[in-house]
């Protein structure tokens, strides 16, 4: 088990999805993993930067990947944005061409490729070691950028299981749903609300169905769209090292539940996993 | 003193638009040992082989060399030339002056003709060393064996018996009638399947020239064309077929009822069974797994501390004729067989790998061999469409094509032939069951050839309402009580949802398993989706490469009734062309040991692709040995042999070498 990691938390993480990254930083330091920051850290790439050219689109990950090398830890995003840009740039880095055209704009050697990491990889390899009991019925929704393209994905592309495996083990009961990899609506939150709306709404909709009273998620825009958009008040999107993070007994604040639009305080005190602290 | 013919074949022009021929005829006449020199438009046409005939007998040729195209197309009809003016046929060689150099070189006449005088000179420098070879007789086994007892088998091992000729027909499960058995009605015409197919059933369990062995498996395979020694382990049935009436006491009293494997789990059946009423042969057998008096049993040897199961043993209690046998054990017999018919049929592939359908997740989502069994009135709902989660008669029922066919990224990537068809079957049998239900189709394209498909599968849309939208289902997923099926109908280029009672997935064939164990035992080739190969895929579609191994039905690739009966009539008749000889005449250019040579290093054993070599002791040492029947002459064990202990007859080392010699001179 690797106990250091290099760490990018990325532009989400640092905005709209702070408690993602308190909660991964907390929840990791209680297992004892160290995450050490990738040093001045730039855009890994994503979105935007397709539509640029493969050339820069290859050399900002390029460069987390070659400060992860210096490093000689493994790369680390709990954004899936940015492990997928990670895992795809690496992988096209193998080849020598491409290589060669990255380095020449960078200006710079790469290094050896790390291994790119997601923190579900590294959750799914340690033991739990829960001290509040979990008692709750949770919907893992994965959205598109973890499982795919298959390249990239590191589960199942139409029913993963590994944050049902992980959320189980923690003492919580994953609910078999058939919704785990649609569509949030990603990036059409500003030009077309309505079909963000529309499609995330029939996510939580479809979660609710399967008996699930909480949803546990792993990317900043699924976390988003599903909060802020479906105008929903019932059934709160929890980061999945939040959950962990109540199941290790931190309190509200330390993972700073309080961010969210559906307020999910009222389940969790019902549930008593929010007593202490 | 050898007195050489060279025959020189201009094919049309194929040959002598490039190659300039009668320059070739003289530069080759003075040849050592070439006495005579002739050219002809056509060699191969009966005045061409006249002339071959002609030139032997008058001029007292001693070899013949024929400088045309390919030995693959004329090797035999030179041969046969000779033979018929008295030259041992092995005696003749043919230089490849088309395929080798008039086709390939057609740019560069000089440069072919050149190479045609070469190849010419090659070809004569061989023959010298040619000697005459007889063929070998290989006696002829007159019984046929067939492996599997699918509607293929069957008609292989029904029309070889026909023709008056002994064959064991052997079968893995308790009964023959394989997947045919469990199909409820057939397309196009909607006969009832097992109507169609009992008859024959019986008609194999009768026939006095047909030995069937059920319950039994193929465990290994010897010896060669003509005489295969193949041995058979009978499966313990624990009941004497011999004293067995097939009352059915045993069956219906029998108190461990467990899924039925013949019903795809959808049904259950008792731990002593016949897997359907009408099964042949109407025996049971005791599932060993779950009977209880066998639990019992094993209990009681395992020592175990603690409560004691049942002894049960109703059946024994009950069977009139007495006719259980705890203490039966498995029988290995050997047979002897001339030709093999391997008929091994198909599974259904497994549709799990499709999370997103949510097969094994939900249980109204079955595949569509699990719908034959819900729409069989032997079936476990005797008939009654029924959805497994209720038991509520379906009214939208949606079938997925495709599923594992015609997908690289998961599944295979060939077509699997008869679902298009089935699913058309189902929508109008559903239809006729109850006039409510409506049947949506998603298709990727709508394969009806064949006779009378088209037809049925219009019937389908018109008569039977059938709802065809062409695209793939991305999801299927429960809500309310129904499964909704998310996909894309491409024609008007929109997403549809259709709440739906039942989802169908078509799912696809793959070969049997244990085919490709079948294969190994025969030494016959599969390929990378384990379908085993034919010899030609156009013209010997039933043949294999090993000689006297014949295939039928889907063990080949995925095929319907219509073409599993033809396939298995065709292996028959192939079959039955050899077991209407005495004897079969061998083809005499095998590999030969020269046992003084031979280091007894056995790398020919390691590389010999047909097993036709092993060793033997000659004088305290042990030595290679070539099998005459099993060697096909390919020389590779001529090509690691490092001594040159092992040559084939007519391609000698000394052949080989005078071949390479002519080229420096």
């Amino acid at each position: 088990m690797t106990k250091q990691v290099a760490y990018f938390p990325g532009c989400a993480l640092e905005g709209s999805a702070r408690e993602y990254d308190v909660s991964t930083r907390r929840v990791f330091a209680a297992l004892g993993v160290e995450l050490l920051e990738v040093p001045d850290w730039v855009c890994c790439g994503a979105s935007s930067t397709h539509g640029r050219g493969q050339e820069v689109a290859l050399a900002l990950p390029a460069h987390a990947l070659r400060a992860a090398s210096q490093m000689g830890l493994p790369l680390m995003s709990p954004c899936a944005m940015c492990y997928s840009r990670f895992k795809l740039a690496s992988l096209e880095l193998a080849h020598p061409e491409a290589r060669a055209r990255t380095e020449a704009a960078l200006g710079q050697d790469i290094g050896e490729l790390p291994s790119v990491l997601h923190p579900l990889q590294v959750l799914d390899e340690i033991a739990p070691q829960a001290t509040v009991p979990l008692d709750i019925k949770v919907a893992s929704y994965y959205g598109c950028l973890l499982v795919r393209p298959p390249a990239a994905g590191f589960d199942d592309q139409e029913n993963p299981t590994i944050m049902d495996r992980i959320v189980a083990g923690w003492g919580a009961q994953p609910v078999s749903w058939a919704f785990k990899t649609e569509c949030c609506g990603a990036g059409m939150a500003l030009a077309r609300p309505d079909m963000v709306a529309r499609l995330s709404r029939r996510v939580l909709e479809q979660a609710r169905q399967a008996g699930a009273e909480v949803v546990v998620v792993a990317c900043p825009m699924c976390q988003a769209n599903l909060d802020l958009y479906t105008g929903e008040k019932d059934t709160p999107v929890l980061y999945i090292t939040q959950l962990i993070g109540l199941a290790l007994g931190l309190s509200p604040r330390e993972l700073m539940l309080g961010r969210h639009l559906i307020n999910p305080l009222p389940l969790l005190r019902a549930k008593g996993l929010v007593n202490h602290g | 003193m050898v007195k050489v013919g060279v025959f020189l074949c201009h094919c049309g022009r194929n040959i002598s638009e490039v190659v300039d021929v009668p320059r070739v005829a003289e530069a080759v006449r003075h040849l050592p040992g070439v006495t005579y020199v002739d050219e002809n438009k056509y060699m191969c046409s009966e005045p061409g082989q006249a002339a071959i005939r002609q030139a032997i007998t008058e001029h007292g040729l001693t070899r013949v060399v024929v400088a045309s195209c390919s030995p693959r197309m004329h090797e035999i009809t030179f041969r046969r030339a000779a033979a018929q003016a008295g030259l041992n046929p092995y005696l003749v060689e043919m230089a490849n002056l088309r395929e080798h150099c008039s086709w390939v070189h057609a740019d560069d006449h000089e440069a072919a003709t050149l190479k045609a005088i070469e190849l010419v000179k090659k070809a004569v420098a061989r023959i010298s060393y040619n000697e005459p070879l007889t063929p070998q007789p290989i006696p002829m086994t007159r019984r046929a064996l067939v492996i599997g007892g699918g509607i293929a088998g069957i008609q292989a091992a029904l029309d070889i018996a026909a023709a008056g000729h002994q064959v064991t027909l052997v079968e893995r499960e308790s009964t023959i009638g394989g997947r045919m058995a469990q199909l409820d009605k057939t397309f196009p015409t909607l006969d009832c399947s097992s109507c169609i197919l009992t008859p024959k059933m019986v008609e194999v369990a009768q026939n006095p020239n047909i030995e069937l062995l059920t319950y039994s498996e193929v465990e290994s395979v010897s010896g060669f064309v003509g005489s295969f020694e193949v041995q058979i382990r009978k499966r313990a049935t624990l009941v004497d077929h011999v004293k067995c009436t097939g009352c059915g006491i045993c069956w219906e009293k029998c108190p461990e009822k467990v899924p039925s494997e013949f019903d795809l789990a959808r049904g259950k059946r008792s731990s002593i069974y016949i897997p359907f009423p009408q099964a042949v042969p109407v025996k049971p057998v005791v599932d060993q797994v779950h009977c209880r008096y066998i639990k019992y049993q094993e209990f009681e040897a395992s020592g175990a501390e603690g409560k004691k199961p049942p002894q049960c043993r109703i059946c024994e209690k009950l069977c009139p004729p007495q006719a259980l046998a705890w203490d039966q054990e498995d029988e290995a017999v050997t047979e002897k067989f001339g030709a093999i018919v391997v008929a091994t049929g198909y599974d259904p592939f497994d549709p799990t790998v499709y999370g997103e359908f949510g097969y094994g997740q939900y249980p109204d989502v079955i595949t569509g061999l699990e719908l034959e069994r819900l729409l069989s009135a032997s079936g476990p709902t005797e008939g009654h469409v029924l959805r497994p989660s209720d038991g509520t008669p379906p009214k939208t029922v949606v079938f997925l094509s495709c599923i594992g066919s015609r997908d690289e990224e998961r599944g295979k990537a060939y077509c699997s032939q008869i679902c298009c068809m089935y699913m058309a079957k189902h929508a109008i049998v559903l239809k006729e069951h109850d006039p409510e239900v409506q049947s949506y189709i998603f298709y990727i394209d709508n394969r009806a050839v064949g006779k009378g498909y088209e037809e049925f599968s219009r019937r389908a849309q018109e008569d039977a309402g059938a709802v065809y939208l062409r695209g793939r289902v991305a999801k299927v997923f429960p809500q309310d009580g129904k499964l909704v099926v998310m996909g894309e109908d491409s024609l008007i280029g929109r997403q549809v949802e259709i709440a739906a009672d039942m989802v169908v997935l078509a799912a696809a064939v793959v070969p049997s398993r244990g085919a490709d164990e079948v294969a190994r035992m025969l030494n016959i080739s599969y390929d990378s989706d384990h379908f085993l190969v034919e010899a030609h895929p156009k013209l010997r579609p039933v043949e294999t490469h090993t000689d006297g191994v014949f295939l039928a039905g889907a063990c080949v690739s995925p095929c319907d009734v219509p073409q599993s009966v033809s396939r298995g009539s065709a292996a028959a008749a192939k079959t039955l062309a050899l077991l209407s000889k005495e004897t079969l005449v061998g083809e005499p250019t095998t590999a030969v040991v020269d046992a003084l040579r031979c280091s007894g290093c056995q790398l020919c054993l390691e590389v010999c692709p047909f097993n036709a070599i092993s060793t033997q002791v000659v004088a305290g040492r042990t030595v290679a040995s070539v099998n005459e029947g099993l060697c096909k002459g390919c020389g590779l064990c001529s090509a690691v042999c490092r001594p040159a202990a092992i040559g084939v007859k007519g391609s000698t080392h000394k052949q080989l070498l005078a071949e390479v010699a002519s080229l420096w001179t």
